[in-house]
């Protein structure tokens, strides 16, 4: 019974971290139509940027819950960066095609890469100190970390506070509006620039939750953004491009179906999530909760 | 002997039936008026005509077959074309390859990437034909997406003429050209269709050109024919005129065009 | 012209990355297919490219095959297969659906090639020796042989592949593809059957990449799932874009430019991705058609003086 709730608890701590993921560049790309490919290495950015506050502050002696404390940095680098970005570098593009956006984001995605490697060289930075002070608990007589719940336990969070946060406030409503209809929002007197702004920050900001997150339980290291770019991708083709619940639909699908894939066939289970995504495409083209 | 008719033909978007139970039918040869309010349905029992969606329930026969399930692509090659109310042309290509591309699908050559396009004299000629007789010769090597408004109207048409269609639906061909224009336009158009022996069917709002180019007015209304009969008898119709307020014939046409000195 | 005297002139390492580089520009010829004529942005073309690799190494491995010319067969084939199969897929969408699909059906081939290491050899990849050309087998040394003839070889097979691309998008389906990219309702409606042509390019495009594939894989020495990574499909992008994509000779000049420029880049630093990637931005910013289209229009106004 105990490796049931194991397995289950490892499908949902997979998922969070993808739906934060999959999440900010939903909402990116329901708000401004714009598909970051960069979204990745904001995840890293926020794995490094929280493992190397981490680090540094342990070296400074610092107690563990100032550790704890220091965790959602990488979020606030990530979404900082996102605001940066979008001010200076996506703002041209958005009375341009969208395939230069697509390009723009591509050579964001190089530099940030490299950039990373610049300030934090090629070796892995990790943050073990605070998955292991936060020790294990029992599950039906097997050990499990705690750690992890910490980050399901961020990921339904997250999930409660986007909802309420897109459906029950004004800055919500001005975000859907500005998503269906840029034109008639700002001719209603949304300040779509504001709006695009902050939904971009927001995104970012949630790619970077899920990299510092992360970092405790697994090292920061060079790649890592590229790799979870391309399941980001499929959870959003499975869930549909744009859509919060299909974010957290595709993320919950791709997590079961990750936990069993390396319980049961460990060398098939990426095959078996692309062909997830093959057939959701070919059945429904617009994604569980997309709209088309 | 009717080109074209439809039965029943109807489509809803949501709650709005756009296309309501329409019984409509074109004879072959004749020039026909499609007017009504914005809304009324006119556009969009074009499309389905035309293919560009499925009704949900009717059907459409043409030359005498049923083509409700028919594709676009289908309804062309058996002789429908249309030009569009909002402009739609390749505006990176020429003029000249704009109508080029009708007459190179007409003939089948499309498929065909072995050879220069270049070389296929026949087509260029005709394409060049179709550009003088639609006023637009000048135009022939500039981009579609560089002349003005009302020759961009015109070469919308030309496109569609040059399939060498059996019933040609023009969607208001003369929207958003200056007064000045309108006519000599329909000019154009009407006598290039006259005397290609083609069936046209022109959604128009502009009354003058409504009364002034066409044999026969259907007038929709929310979806539903409201009215069918020849300029006479549409002009008397007083439930086409209180619905279709500001085109009561008995006062003077906003305009005049600009052959029509005397009035 | 200057291509043909270039080994006599130019040293061996200049040589080899030219070569590089108009391999890059058949396969860029084919992609500027689909986006610059078709309208289509596929960022899944190291599928085809790989394809190609793959297939050559392949034949090296399981068939003891060493003629260039079967290679460039298999390729043609593997490639015309492959896209087929992924085109029928990804020509029901467009635009950013169309880009995700291409990436992910690419990804699931690197997937594979990555996981299925005991027959692609994985990371380590297959190593492909010197073909035979034309029959002719390789005496020289290797160096001299790739400087070379198959300098020469790869010049023909380009002149080739720019021949062909050149008739292709100047035939009347070449026309029909630029209608469907300016305005697919209206090529609809002028009677094309918009998925069907879709297809049909996607399938040419496929295969011109597929044979880039293969000329590269000789002159590699290897072929390892880098070469199906999604990222390298993103640098055919970039330097389709970087030559111009509006026009017939910007992805060949691109595909030149962004060799030597990954060549020298890799060479200085590092951080040859910052580079690389700055370029792009600066590229997409200030100068979106490209270097031909820069040139065109800098020709333009030199031949109208104000």
């Amino acid at each position: 019974m105990g490796v049931y709730v194991i397995h289950i608890l490892n499908a949902l701590l997979y998922s969070s971290v993808l739906f934060l993921i999959a999440g900010g560049l939903s909402l990116i790309y329901g708000v401004m139509r714009i598909l970051n490919l960069a979204h990745g290495n904001l995840y890293a950015l926020g794995a490094f940027v929280t493992a190397w506050a981490i680090g540094t502050a342990l070296e400074a002696g610092a107690p563990t819950a100032v550790l704890l404390l220091l965790l959602p940095a990488g979020a606030v680098a990530a979404g900082a960066a996102g605001g940066v970005i979008e001010r200076t570098l996506l703002r041209p593009f958005y009375k341009r095609p969208e395939e230069y956006q697509l390009l723009m984001t591509f050579g964001l995605l190089m530099i940030l890469e490299d950039l990373i490697r610049l300030i934090w060289g090629p070796n892995p930075l990790s943050a073990t100190t605070v998955y292991a002070t936060l020790g294990s608990i029992s599950i039906g007589g097997d050990r499990y970390p705690a750690y992890n719940l910490v980050i399901i336990a961020v990921g339904i969070l997250a999930a409660l506070f986007l909802w309420a946060f897109i459906y029950r406030t004004r800055f919500g409503v001005f975000l859907r509006a500005t998503s269906q209809d840029k034109r008639m929002a700002s001719a209603l007197g949304v300040n779509v620039d504001r709006i695009y702004i902050q939904a971009f920050t927001l995104g970012c900001f949630m790619a970077g939750l899920g990299g510092a997150i992360v970092v405790p339980s697994q090292s920061a290291v060079l790649g890592m953004g590229v790799d979870a770019l391309v399941l980001a991708f499929i959870v959003v083709v499975i869930g549909g491009l744009g859509s919060l619940e299909g974010a957290l639909a595709g993320a919950l699908i791709v997590g079961v179906v990750r936990e069993a894939g390396i319980t049961f066939f460990p060398e098939a289970e990426l095959a078996v999530l692309y062909l997830i995504a093959a057939l959701v495409l070919l059945a429904r083209p617009a994604g569980l909760f997309g709209r088309a | 002997m009717d080109l074209l008719t439809t039965q029943a033909l109807s489509i809803s978007f949501g709650d709005n039936r756009a296309v309501d139970g329409v019984d409509f039918s074109v004879k072959q040869g004749e020039v026909l008026a499609l007017i009504g309010s914005n809304g009324a349905g006119k556009t969009t029992l074009v499309n389905l005509i035309s293919g560009l969606m499925p009704p949900d329930s009717g059907h459409i026969i043409f030359e005498d077959r049923n083509v409700t399930r028919q594709s676009s692509y289908e309804r062309i090659k058996a002789g429908i074309a249309r030009s569009f109310q909002i402009v739609n042309l390749f505006d990176q290509l020429s003029c000249a390859d704009n109508v080029a591309l009708s007459i190179f699908s007409r003939e089948g050559k499309t498929l065909n990437l072995a050879a220069l396009a270049s070389r296929d004299r026949a087509v260029w000629e005709e394409a060049h034909d179709v550009l003088r007789r639609f006023g637009l010769d000048r135009t022939a090597m500039i981009l579609a997406g560089a002349i003005s408004h009302g020759e961009r109207k015109l070469l919308d048409v030309a496109v569609a003429y040059a399939l060498r269609p059996k019933l040609l639906f023009l969607d208001e061909p003369t929207s958003g050209v200056s007064t000045r224009e309108k006519a000599p336009i329909m000019d154009i158009v009407s006598s290039i269709v006259r005397s290609g022996g083609i069936t046209v069917v022109i959604i128009e709002h502009d009354m003058d050109i409504v009364f002034r180019y066409s044999e026969r007015i259907v007038v929709m209304h929310q979806g539903s024919i409201l009215a069918d009969g020849t300029p006479d008898e549409i002009r008397q119709n007083d439930a086409v005129t209180t619905t279709l307020i500001g085109a009561h014939p008995s006062r003077e046409p906003a305009f005049r065009s600009a052959g029509d000195a005397g009035g | 012209m200057l291509l043909v005297v270039a080994p006599f002139v130019i040293d061996p390492f200049q040589i080899l990355t030219l070569t590089y580089g108009l391999i890059a520009a058949i396969g860029a010829l084919g992609f500027n297919l689909l986006l610059g004529y078709t309208g289509l942005l596929s960022f899944g073309h190291s599928a085809f490219f790989g394809a190609g690799a793959y297939t050559v190494a392949f034949l090296v491995k399981y068939l003891k095959v060493a003629s260039m010319e079967l290679f460039l067969a298999g390729s043609v084939l593997v490639s015309a297969i492959l896209s087929l199969l992924f085109g029928y897929v990804c020509v029901r969408y467009t635009r950013i659906f169309f880009g995700i699909l291409t990436l992910a059906l690419s990804q699931v081939l690197w997937s594979l090639a990555f996981k299925l290491f005991w027959v692609t050899g994985g990371t380590d990849g297959l190593r492909v020796p010197t073909p035979t050309i034309l029959g002719a087998a390789a005496i020289d040394d290797k160096m001299e042989f790739l400087a070379h003839r198959y300098y020469y070889y790869v010049l023909a097979a380009f002149a080739i592949c720019v021949l062909l691309m050149w008739v292709i998008v100047h035939s009347p389906f070449g026309k029909a593809l630029q209608a469907i990219r300016d305005n697919e309702t209206r090529a609809e409606f002028i009677g094309i059957r918009i998925r069907r042509y879709r297809l049909i390019a996607f399938v040419i495009s496929g295969i011109f990449t597929g044979v880039a594939g293969a000329l590269w894989a000789p002159l590699n020495g290897l072929v390892s799932p880098e070469v199906l990574v999604w990222t390298f499909s993103g640098e055919i992008v970039f330097m389709t874009v970087l030559g111009g994509f509006r026009t017939f000779v910007g992805p060949i000049v691109g595909a030149v430019a962004f060799t030597y420029l990954k060549t020298y880049a890799v060479g200085f630093t590092v951080y040859w991705q910052l580079l690389l990637g700055t370029v792009l931005v600066v590229l997409v910013l200030a100068l979106p058609t490209g270097i031909m289209g820069t040139v065109n229009l800098v020709a333009g106004k030199m031949k109208t003086p104000s």
